[in-house]
């Protein structure tokens, strides 16, 4: 082990780091956003938007991110749409998440059982307080685990953008060992570094799902 | 000429369609592998011994804390560099994504022998069948039933990870889409968007039929 050449490209990873944590960050927001808008259309089956939000998940779901990514990234700028990678990963992450997310959140509501439903209109209460106070408090604690094991399998996920020439920490690394084939140096560093990014999320998410598990959900 | 004519031009469709049969065979292939390795170490996720079923879950967790692209690289940069041992990058992808697949896989297994409730164990053995019987006739039966959407929810996983294996260079359906791409650059430059569509809907044709039935078999399960 090369502890001077440590020494010397830390700060790299460190800066891709905060590259790669940012624009997971963005995207892992967006499709949860993304998702909850799919989930919500599914289960109050708007029409359209129904079978639009089912689409888009299955079409998401069932196919890499890198294939998804290499169509943003060199396909869309043929018919004039040009992202940069950091638009790219951002929207990328979003597209794939976004579907995985709407399952998670679809089955959570649809766990909410229907007599609770009956019981909220039984009580008079309007559509939006029945989704506040009787559906989304249950429906939250039943997709949680799914919503974290998402957020993680998209964490994992962001090492793909250094496809779309995204310096991130996977570019970073590739970098390294083709000008100066430090191969072990780079490498561990690279595992590092998505330990120090994954494992807390991993613990935290851990400890959450215990939690739950405890509250008899 | 225009973009889509290049999909249909020469034999590019078949060219891609070899490409995919790259990935797919690496997937096939290591799905096969994880299997049986998934048996075995699921099995081992159940015993008594408290070391075994310790070592077990450090493999587990290792294999599933870092991205599958990172394990690529390691082991197709990282293993030449540290032992000479030159792997090809379809060997690599196969090594790489048989370890991961092993580990979920076991661990899908481990669920499902956990998910059978005690009383079937006990019904089984009060009923006079003997070990063998109680776990062919009785267990195995639930446990199949309990894990195949798993499995195939799991396979699908995996087709799509191996798209990855283009960035440790081996020529699959990405690289060659990328290589009919640059070899029609003047004559049709909107061809990227139509090979990667074709691309996307490929993988879509594969891993969509997949994961309804995925999807029929464990509503069946309910």
């Amino acid at each position: 082990m090369d502890w001077s050449f440590i020494t010397e490209y830390y700060p790299l990873y460190i800066r891709s780091a905060v590259l790669t944590v940012t624009i997971g960050a963005v995207g892992i927001v967006l499709s949860a956003i993304v998702g909850m808008i799919c989930a919500l259309c599914r289960y109050y089956k708007i029409p359209l938007l129904n079978g639009i939000a089912a689409v888009y998940t299955e079409l998401s779901r069932n196919t890499p991110l890198i294939v998804q990514l290499f169509f943003l990234f060199f396909g869309l700028p043929k018919i004039g749409i040009v992202l940069s990678p950091e638009v790219c990963g951002t929207v990328g992450l979003a597209f794939l998440g976004g579907g995985y997310m709407s399952e998670s959140f679809l089955s959570g509501l649809g766990s909410v059982r229907k007599i609770h439903l009956e019981a909220a209109e039984s009580l008079g209460l309007s559509r939006a307080q029945t989704m506040k106070s009787v559906i989304l408090p249950q429906a939250a604690s039943v997709a949680a685990p799914a919503v974290c094991a998402n957020v993680i399998f998209l964490l994992k996920e962001t090492s793909v953008f250094s496809a779309v020439s995204l310096a991130d920490l996977m570019y970073t690394a590739k970098d390294l060992i083709g000008m100066y084939y430090n191969t072990t140096e780079a490498l561990t560093m690279l595992v590092i570094a998505y330990l120090i990014i994954i494992l807390p999320v991993s613990i935290v998410f851990t400890l959450l799902e215990r939690r739950l598990h405890r509250a008899g959900i | 000429m225009r973009g889509y004519e290049v999909l249909f031009a020469g034999n590019n469709f078949l060219r891609l369609l070899s490409g995919l049969w790259v990935t797919l065979r690496i997937s096939l292939i290591s799905i096969g592998a994880s299997l049986v390795l998934g048996i075995f170490l699921g099995a081992a996720m159940t015993v008594r011994n408290k070391a075994v079923r310790a070592i077990c879950k450090v493999y587990l967790e290792i294999v599933r804390i870092m991205p599958q692209l990172v394990w690529l690289f390691i082991v197709f940069f990282g293993v030449t560099r540290s032992t000479g041992i030159n792997f090809s990058g379809e060997t690599a992808a196969v090594i790489v994504f048989t370890i991961w697949g092993a580990a979920e896989t076991g661990d899908l297994v481990r669920g499902a022998f956990v998910s059978i409730p005690a009383h079937q164990y006990e019904s089984g053995l009060a009923l006079g069948l003997s070990k063998a019987q109680l776990y062919f006739y009785v267990i195995l039966p639930q446990t199949v039933q309990r894990l195949t959407p798993n499995i195939i929810n799991l396979s699908t996983r995996m087709i799509k990870t191996t798209a990855l294996v283009s960035l440790i260079g081996v020529t699959e359906v990405l690289k060659v889409g990328k290589q009919i791409i640059d070899a029609n650059r003047y004559d049709a430059p909107d061809a990227a968007i139509w090979v990667y569509a074709a691309i996307f809907f490929m993988y879509f044709i594969i891993c969509f039929p997949l994961s309804v039935f995925s999807k029929k078999l464990a509503d069946r399960c309910k």
